[in-house]
């Protein structure tokens, strides 16, 4: 029963641990969801592919620490973003805007769609006339001329 | 033969090329993870700034020297920048200006070492906070900047500087600063 309890308080005084990750007061709700997206939002310049919400590399701290600042300062969210990006270029943002660079990347899924469809309609255009009706190995009994007909009928006999 | 049956292949070479090529320049040494600055055609951003050793303020003008400079962002806590320093030294023998960032260190470490080191900056910028760092970009140092005459910043090179960094990358970019001006 002792240990128990010793094990119980033990694990009210390992709240205090996590209360330690970044302790801030923010001054409205609202302020701290923009905190919480606008650093899930922004990339780490020095461990990249980790925003820095996730990274602690030094410079992802102080990022973190400037955004809040920022923040309270009364900044928007798109004040804050512009920011970073003035200074670490695009690629601080996991959300690029359109510029000639990444121009590529905004057109090509659609061409790829509009390509796509376009392909799809073309195959179905041809399908029902010419060649392929001819090709398609099922055949409708009722299509069958007076010759294939009677080799049908002397094959089934053959069976029986 | 149909020729449309050549098209998947002729997309496969054309990867396979692609691939090839960024392959052989990344063996070659080309850091996937070195960003250029955003701040590459812009001048050197403005901001309060001390002297390290005299704690007295700093104007812009400094940047502007009528030749071009080197930024070098360096602190005591990085084992590169130590690396890097004794190069630093015989750039500055070679009368290269070079203006120091002692970034996110303690100004009584920074002193000291570079007391013990020899120093090869014409001046040095105290940021203790990392305020200037964050204006500049850094992500880490050490980080150099070089700038020409006006302050303009022309290029960034994150990393240590040695004598195949100064003579392949900087130089070339350094001498015609220089002869610009």
């Amino acid at each position: 029963m002792q240990k128990i309890m010793i094990f119980l308080t033990a694990l009210l005084l390992s709240c205090s641990v996590f209360a330690a990750i970044d302790a801030l007061n923010f001054q409205s709700a609202r302020q701290e969801e923009d905190y919480h997206t606008l650093t899930q939002e922004l990339r780490c310049p020095q461990c990249q592919n980790n925003n820095i919400a996730d990274s602690n590399a030094q410079i992802a701290v102080d990022m973190r620490a400037k955004v809040f600042e920022l923040l309270q300062e009364g900044k928007t969210k798109r004040d804050v973003v512009d920011y970073m990006v003035e200074r670490y270029g695009h690629f601080v943002t996991y959300n690029p805007p359109l510029t000639p660079a990444t121009l590529l990347l905004w057109i090509l899924p659609c061409a790829f769609v509009v390509s796509g469809a376009w392909f799809v309609m073309r195959r179905k255009k041809i399908r029902p006339t010419g060649k392929t009706a001819q090709q398609s190995a099922v055949k409708n009994p009722e299509n069958l001329d007076d010759s294939e007909r009677r080799r049908l009928q002397s094959i089934l006999n053959g069976k029986e | 033969m149909n020729k449309k049956l050549f098209l998947p292949l002729i997309i496969f070479l054309g990867l396979v090329i692609a691939f090839v090529v960024q392959l052989q320049r990344n063996a070659q040494g080309d850091d996937p993870k070195a960003l250029e600055s955003a701040l590459v055609g812009k001048p050197m951003p403005l901001r309060q700034m001390t002297d390290l050793f005299e704690n007295k303020p700093l104007g812009s003008e400094i940047f502007q020297q009528g030749k071009p400079i080197l930024v070098n962002v360096w602190a005591t806590w990085c084992p590169t920048c130590y690396a890097e320093h004794q190069y630093l030294n015989e750039l500055a023998k070679q009368n290269v200006t070079i203006i120091g960032i002692n970034y996110k260190d303690q100004s009584d470490k920074a002193i000291k070492w570079l007391k013990n080191l020899n120093n090869p900056y014409q001046i040095v910028i105290n940021d203790e906070k990392g305020a200037l760092g964050l204006d500049l970009g850094v992500y880490g140092a050490p980080e150099t900047f070089v700038l020409d005459g006006n302050g303009v910043i022309h290029y960034r090179y994150a990393g240590d500087v040695n004598e195949k960094v100064w003579t392949q990358t900087l130089k070339p970019l350094y001498d015609k600063l220089a002869g610009e001006n």
